[in-house]
């Protein structure tokens, strides 16, 4: 359940699958890492918790650290994620809905309502500055990535890929087959908070006309 | 300040890093080569964070506007007004209207160079560290002024100061990396570390693809995502490693057979494509971790 990655980080393994209660669970021990001292910055994925930690620390007492924190996980339920409702306008600009509506055998309309009515969990974020990766998608959603990346995403697109949805802060290339784009700004660098979502946060996608 | 008359290849700001914003999915970013980067501040009295100009694969030209005091370190390149050759690793003085030229030759990479007083550069997140892809940090174009903070001290005790970079860092064409066991170590046999690899031509500053034996995997099933950085190497399904760099993603999805430890990593960034044979050594977390405070503490630095 842990090991080293490389000289100066440790890796804490919960589960080996993606799902919301393993998942909750390494959002908790993240938190009760926070402003310890040792730990200079955590990085939560869908099971895992990557620790960086301070030179002046060994392996070992930070593992003694990290496992005295970890007997507190399941008692500690206390909630600061927040919930976030993005507004979407399916099918406008760059998107796949009609590509998906024949490989789905659905019709747009149920796209959009399957894809809205659920509200998600940010798994991690990664890839870009930013990116949420949020689940877990209805089944009768799931895609495969595009056969061959698109060189250009906008900034907004709001996309799926297997049983993930997920956002685009940045223009970028990307993978993913997209469903529409909101005009939230996710990453803005020169705010005081440049990050709207934070990882353990939720998400409800609300159509808009 | 420094006019740029000409540049070409990789040119970028960078310091120690952008810290604080992984969990967000903000790459660290930061000097390839850390050993050379925290040389060339030393050299010219800066702090240790003070933000320099990295150049990869290329050239840059510039003309000083004042008199100042300039340290390039790295490998591969040398410094050259018209008249003279500046080592690399020293401090040297420049005057006024003088134009310098940093030029590409081989057996290396990277080249950092620091002016005394520091470089000017506004920080986004915390660093001045140039993130590209994700929009971070400062263009560079030619033409642009840089311009510089106030020197530590006076510039003739800043110049003519040299660094005993073979004491604590033996840059070579041939390395032995040495590395600690990644988490899906045992997806994998043996034959990574009996392989001969080099640097492919697809390289940059967020990863290094490695060409060599392909590695056998018993264990295909797909990874999920997880948490990795510098110096973490990943075996695609071809079986290639490779080693993520400066600009690494906070996460990814292949299996990690090993990572490179901090002391070894501007001995394997400054291998050249297609010349360079590295091989790989496993070594334990604490043996490591001394070897990187080894560095430090003797003497480099103080």
């Amino acid at each position: 359940m842990f090991k080293p990655l490389g000289d100066s980080a440790l890796l804490v393994q919960l589960g080996d699958e993606i799902n919301p209660i393993i998942n909750h669970r390494v959002h908790a021990l993240n938190a009760l890492l926070q402003n310890t001292n040792g730990i200079l910055e955590t990085v939560p994925a869908y099971c895992t918790l990557l620790i960086h930690y301070d030179l002046n620390f060994t392996y070992q007492q930070i593992k003694i650290i990290v496992e005295q924190r970890m007997n507190q996980v399941k008692d500690s339920f206390q909630k600061t994620a927040r919930r976030h409702e993005v507004p979407v306008r399916y099918g406008e600009g760059q998107n796949d809905l009609e590509i998906i509506a024949s490989k789905l055998k659905l019709s747009i309309q149920e796209i959009i309502k399957i894809h809205s009515e659920k509200e998600y969990r940010i798994y991690m974020m990664g890839f870009m500055p930013g990116f949420p990766y949020m689940g877990i998608l209805d089944s009768r959603l799931e895609m495969p990535r595009l056969q061959t990346p698109r060189t250009s995403v906008r900034a907004g697109s709001v996309a799926i890929a297997g049983s993930q949805t997920g956002i685009y802060p940045l223009d970028s290339p990307g993978g993913w087959h997209l469903l529409g784009w909101t005009t939230l700004k996710l990453f803005d660098p020169t705010s005081e908070t440049p990050f709207l979502f934070s990882p353990g946060d939720t998400v409800k996608f609300i159509p808009e006309a | 300040m420094l006019k740029v008359i000409d540049a070409s290849g990789f040119i970028s700001f960078q310091d120690s890093g952008r810290k604080g914003f992984q969990s967000f999915g903000v790459p660290v970013s930061g000097a390839m080569d850390w050993f050379a980067y925290q040389s060339a501040n030393h050299l010219v009295g800066n702090s240790q964070n003070s933000p320099v100009l990295e150049i990869g694969l290329g050239e840059i030209t510039f003309q000083a506007k004042q008199d100042c005091v300039l340290a390039v370190t790295g490998v591969g390149y040398e410094v050259q007004n018209y008249i003279w050759t500046f080592p690399l690793w020293t401090s040297f003085y420049v005057r006024a209207g003088w134009h310098v030229q940093i030029k590409k030759t081989s057996g290396g990479n990277w080249a950092y160079l620091a002016i005394a007083g520091g470089f000017d550069v506004p920080q986004v997140l915390g660093s001045s560290s140039t993130y590209i892809r994700g929009g971070l940090g400062n263009a560079f174009q030619v033409g642009d002024i840089l311009q510089s903070g106030k020197p530590s001290t006076e510039l003739t005790k800043l110049a003519a100061r040299d660094f005993p970079v073979q004491k604590f860092m033996q840059y070579s064409q041939t390395p032995i990396i040495e590395v600690i066991l990644g988490p899906q170590r045992e997806r994998f046999d043996n034959s990574f570390f009996e392989n001969e690899y080099t640097l492919s031509k697809s390289f940059d500053r967020m990863g290094y693809r490695l060409e060599g034996k392909a590695i056998e995997s018993s264990d295909k099933t797909e990874l999920i995502s997880e948490g990795m950085m510098m110096g973490s190497i990943q075996i695609t399904n071809q079986g290639q490693p490779i080693v993520m760099m400066a600009d690494s993603p906070t996460t990814g999805g292949y299996p990690k057979i090993a990572n490179v430890i901090k002391a070894d990593l501007p001995l394997l960034a400054q291998c050249e494509s297609g010349t360079s044979t590295i091989r790989f050594r496993e070594v334990s977390v604490e043996e490591a971790q001394e070897k990187y405070s080894d560095i430090l503490n003797r003497g480099f630095l103080s």
